[in-house]
């Protein structure tokens, strides 16, 4: 293939990494950000989203779409509510303690996929997509609908990010985030912040996971890698940015996807993840971190 | 809920085979048919004990359901005809997390707390290769049901055998002839950059050289990859062939992708199915996998003109014409490899009553025993077909199926030889001491 | 006083599993053979993480490149045990130069990260020389090679009782190496710098260099591990540098207790035994191993034996 198609495809398949991505650094981003809590589990957040995604999906018959749909809205909701469940019942009484959540987290990683293995078992199944295109370049064949994840992810960011600048709610997590014992003297209810925000972290990976399956599938060992990768978004980005998760998704999609054309791919991956970790040597706070931790 | 389930299964049918049992016991006195004579000689009714190494969690889990269930049903079809030299066979289960560190400790928990005679039903190479240092050390045999070329290349120990499935280097040795002969011979390699997919690019290179064919690309792909798209680009446009072979939960991605990419004007397609064991052929965008061609060990789908013996198999294990549970469509087996499970306990069945066997001292006459085999017929212990093992490298040789998809269904087109996947040994492993 | 108490408590620790080769269960001696290896690599863990403070989610490298170092050498060059173990040594505390060298310019989470992709590299080096390592399969290591010479005799490492008596050896080793250190003045300026790094270099120390001496030397001790599991067990595979055994050690340390001697070892028993046993009564036991995480940090948040510490023994090290 001529190199501008190449470059095209591999640009055009960075994004959807990137964009999948992003969505889940952004919900370990908030947690981390707000709570300081390193959530390990927040791969099985995702993995949990993509398994409920399957099975929303296959209770309806029909149009893809409106299982797919289905999927959207409720796999999220129940996710939040497990992550919700588990906040209060195991984080908030170890006082976010960064070890020790490390470990509860790493227990709550057991858990969930040993539930996804009891009852959704071991194959990897998929989501039909909401449509079935496949757009036709003189070049090479795309999948429409990966075009229409790309999309999807940056509406969703674009939502969180009105919710974080520009409602009450968005203003009292900013300031819980900034200060707990000054907020807390303020009023605001530091617990039922903490709860909500891991509930809406492991929302936004669950999303994330549904905008994927019809991509990828739903296997119960899914989470690991994903969540490997959203850490070193999150941090690359620098702590709390926005902005900086957005950037260093699209960076790390597109440079995996970039080397990948001019090297053998495991030789590729190796090259990109020592570039990306030469990036924070060089830069510890990340790309757009102010404060060095 | 299937894992619970599943468990039900297990213990009810553990009680009934011990009170089956009780009731052949009674009744092989009253019995003295000639084929019960060998029955009737057995000293002790004290069970021989299998330890079953088991992917039941960890990335091998989808093979390790099957492989468990294919073992209980072998298991009690075995007892139901009188066991093993007149006494029962009881498997016991130990889950390995497919994981190489834990194999091994699985190795030594049967060896010295359940106090197994043998250790069976290894599928994962890396599991195989982390296990056999242990059960050479503690001298224990070691029947693996594996494909993999490890206990063929002589690099494991006296203990490890092969005898119910044959291995990726003869696997790959025989489909290449007719790849080339059908298919075209300007062919791309697509594998996983480790070992599984090594041996497949190392072992397809010479062997479709000799038939005048040439490897024009290979394109490895690493193992944490969750999307491919990005790499076929690397695909030249005069490839005739892409023989593709992945494992793990993105495999389907991977042909997906690949479908999305080529569309149906793309070269043909030649994969093994080890990268569609346990997933519906009809999976929402294989569609374009319509007309391809697989490597099946034994068929998934039932074929018209199977023998009896075949359609037995296939209803003892519970899968039904399209290779799925009988209990659940959606469950699909991973019938291309999970016979190895049957054929491998048949095999120890036979060897240990050639070598009369009693207890772990007779260890190596099992051992022995299975060395000496060679030919083994097709029928109800050998169901994928006839076999020849190799005693010196400890692993069997047989036919292999290429199928095509029609319909969504894999049919066979054709089957090889035994004499097409035949190779030089590269080892003696009777010359090694126990 | 509390020195002759300390010293004391870890004598019989070590007499205690000297004794345990002769009372083991056959199965249960074999295990602590491997949790005791394993436990050094905790050790060496601990060492950066509960003493220094360095969150690493790397060690898996330092583990594996001990592993490699001995394994490759004996597998392709014919190394003889002590030579290749030499090999693995070498190879750990060179990457744990290179490695800290980079990576401790970053703190906090940003170490974390940095270790993490870095040791993602070195797992993706071992697929790929999958030509010399078998990659993710691995290698067996032959038995006749696995054979340790001594002044006047050789021991087979394939010998239940050598394995065992050698795991213990290294354990002794990496245990009197941790108290030594923790007691020295240098283990007190890698505590002080956990506790107040800024206060540390105000009082004139050169934090980077302390710090880059703990993760070497952690990655000496691992490396020490990972050696010896290549000739004590005969396998040497990718899986290894994985990140599960990256987090492994973490894991082990947090039960145990960071920061405390024996904390590594007991976390790693114990993580060992809950699985053992959970296993033997069901199928889902993972499921009961992340129940038995989450109650274990919910009653004791230091972890075993920093929790003994905190309540009972103070004098604990």
């Amino acid at each position: 293939m001529a190199f501008g198609p190449y470059l095209l495809l591999a640009t055009l398949e960075g994004l959807v990494t990137a964009a999948v991505l992003a969505l889940m650094a952004l919900g370990l981003s908030l947690v981390f950000g707000v709570m300081r809590v390193v959530n390990v589990a927040h791969g099985e957040f995702y993995m949990l989203g993509a398994v409920l995604a399957w099975w929303f999906a296959s209770l309806v018959s029909g149009h893809p779409a409106i299982g797919f749909l289905l999927a959207l809205i409720l796999s999220p909701l129940v996710v939040a509510a497990v992550a919700f469940i588990a906040e209060r019942l195991v984080l908030s009484r170890l006082n976010y303690e960064p070890e020790a959540t490390i470990v509860a987290t790493i227990g709550l990683l057991y858990i969930l996929q040993q539930l996804a293995l009891t009852f959704y078992g071991p194959e990897a199944r998929p989501v039909q997509a909401p449509f079935d295109m496949r757009i036709s370049l003189p070049w090479f064949g795309y999948s429409a609908y990966k075009l229409a994840v790309i999309a999807a992810s940056a509406l969703m960011m674009l939502a969180t990010w009105v919710l974080l600048t520009r409602t009450k709610i968005g203003l009292v997590m900013r300031a819980t985030q900034f200060d707990r014992e000054t907020a807390q003297a303020f009023g605001i209810p530091v617990d039922r912040v903490y709860a909500g925000v891991f509930a809406l972290g492991a929302a936004l990976a669950a999303v994330a996971a549904v905008l994927i399956v019809p991509i990828q599938q739903a296997h119960y060992l899914m989470g690991l890698d994903p969540l490997l990768l959203s850490f070193i978004v999150v941090i690359i980005g620098g702590l709390g940015s926005l902005r900086g998760t957005v950037v260093a998704a699209i960076l790390i999609g597109l440079s995996d996807g970039i080397i990948s054309m001019f090297f053998s791919p495991t030789l590729a991956k190796m090259l990109a993840t020592l570039l990306v970790a030469l990036v924070l040597v060089f830069r510890p706070q990340g790309l757009f971190g102010t404060v060095a931790r | 809920m299937r894992e619970d389930r599943n468990s039900n299964i297990l213990s009810s049918s553990g009680l009934t085979r011990r009170t089956a049992l009780k009731g052949l016991g009674a009744a092989a006195g009253l019995m003295a048919a000639p084929g019960f004579v060998r029955y009737a000689q057995a000293q002790s009714s004290e069970p021989i004990r299998i330890g079953f190494q088991c992917h039941r969690t960890g990335i091998g889990a989808a093979y390790g359901r099957w492989y468990e269930r294919v073992t209980t049903a072998t298991a009690k079809l075995i007892n139901d005809e009188g066991g093993i030299n007149g006494r029962p066979l009881e498997i016991v289960i130990e889950d390995d997390g497919t994981d190489p560190a834990r194999g091994s400790e699985v190795v030594q928990k049967f060896a010295n707390q359940h106090k197994v005679d043998l250790v069976y039903g290894t599928l994962f190479s890396h599991v195989v290769v982390g296990s056999a240092p242990m059960a050479g050390e503690l001298k224990i045999p070691y029947y693996v049901v594996s494909e993999g070329y490890h206990v063929a290349s002589g690099k494991m120990n006296r203990y490890c055998v092969q005898p119910g499935i044959t291995d990726v280097k003869a696997q790959v040795r025989s489909v290449a002839p007719w790849i080339a002969d059908n298919l075209g011979k300007k062919v791309t390699l697509v594998y996983p950059d480790y070992a599984f997919g090594h041996d497949h690019r190392d072992f397809f290179e010479p062997a479709i050289q000799a038939q005048g064919g040439e490897v024009i690309a290979k394109v490895p792909i690493p193992p944490t990859e969750t999307s491919f798209t990005r790499y076929f680009p690397q695909i030249p446009r005069d490839t005739d062939v892409i023989y593709h072979v992945m494992v793990g939960p993105a495999v389907l991605t991977f042909v997906k992708e690949m479908g999305e990419f080529f569309g149906s004007g793309g070269p043909q397609l030649f994969g093994f199915i080890d990268s569609l064991e346990a997933v519906d052929i009809n999976s929402p965008g294989l569609e374009f996998l319509e007309g391809s061609h697989f490597w099946e060990g034994m068929p998934r789908y039932a074929q018209p003109d199977q023998p009896d013996y075949m359609t037995f198999y296939r209803e003892t294990v519970g899968i039904d014409e399209n290779g799925a549970s009988r209990n659940d469509p959606q469950d699909v087996s991973t019938a291309a490899h999970m016979f190895g499970c049957w054929e491998t306990l048949y095999v120890i069945k036979a060897a240990m009553e050639t070598a009369d066997y009693q207890g772990p001292d007779d260890r190596t006459k099992l051992i022995e025993a299975t060395e000496a085999m060679t030919e083994m017929e097709a029928g109800r212990e050998h169901p994928q077909g006839p076999k020849v093992f190799n005693g010196k490298i400890h692993q069997v040789f047989g036919e292999q199926n290429i199928s095509q998809v029609k319909d969504g269904k894999l049919e066979v087109v054709h089957r090889t030889s035994i004499d097409d996947g035949l190779y030089e040994p590269e080892a003696d492993y009777t010359t090694m001491s126990f | 006083m509390r020195d002759a108490r300390s010293l004391w408590l870890h004598a019989a620790v070590i007499l205690l599993l000297f004794a345990l080769n002769f009372l083991l269960p056959e199965y249960h001696r074999g295990i602590f053979s491997r949790v005791m290896v394993l436990a050094v690599f905790a050790m060496g863990y601990n060492l950066a993480f509960g003493y220094t403070g360095l969150l690493s989610l790397g060690h898996a490298m330092f583990f594996a490149a001990g592993l490699y170092g001995t394994g490759l050498t004996i597998y392709h060059l014919g190394w003889s045990v002590w030579p290749a173990l030499g090999a693995g040594l070498l190879a750990g505390t060179l990457l744990a130069l290179v490695i800290g060298f980079l990576a401790l310019r970053t703190t906090g989470v940003a170490f974390m990260i940095v270790t993490l992709m870095f040791a993602q590299v070195f797992y993706l080096t071992t697929l790929y020389f999958t030509t010399y390592t078998r990659g993710e399969e691995g290698l067996v290591l032959p038995q006749a090679m696995r054979t340790l010479a001594l002044p006047g005799a050789s021991f087979s490492l394939t010998d239940p009782t050598t394995r065992y008596m050698a795991a213990l050896a290294l354990l002794t080793i990496a245990l009197g190496l941790t108290l030594f250190l923790v007691r020295s003045p240098y283990g007190r300026a890698l505590i002080a710098i956990r506790e107040n790094e800024e206060r540390m270099r105000m009082l004139g120390y050169d934090v980077f260099a302390n710090k880059l001496g703990s993760v070497v030397i952690s990655g000496l001790i691992c490396a020490a591990a990972g050696a010896a599991y290549a000739v004590l067990f005969g396998y040497v595979g990718s899986g290894f540098a994985s990140i599960q055994y990256s987090i492994l050690p973490l894991l082990w340390v947090l039960l145990g207790g960071a920061a405390t001697t024996l904390g590594p070892f007991v976390g790693t028993l114990f993580m060992f035994y809950i699985i053992d046993t959970a296993s033997d009564y069901t199928t889902a036991y993972l499921l009961v191993v992340g129940l038995a995480l989450i109650l274990l940090i919910l009653y004791f948040p230091k972890g075993i034996a920093g929790t003994v510490r905190e309540r009972w023994l103070p004098w604990l090290p």
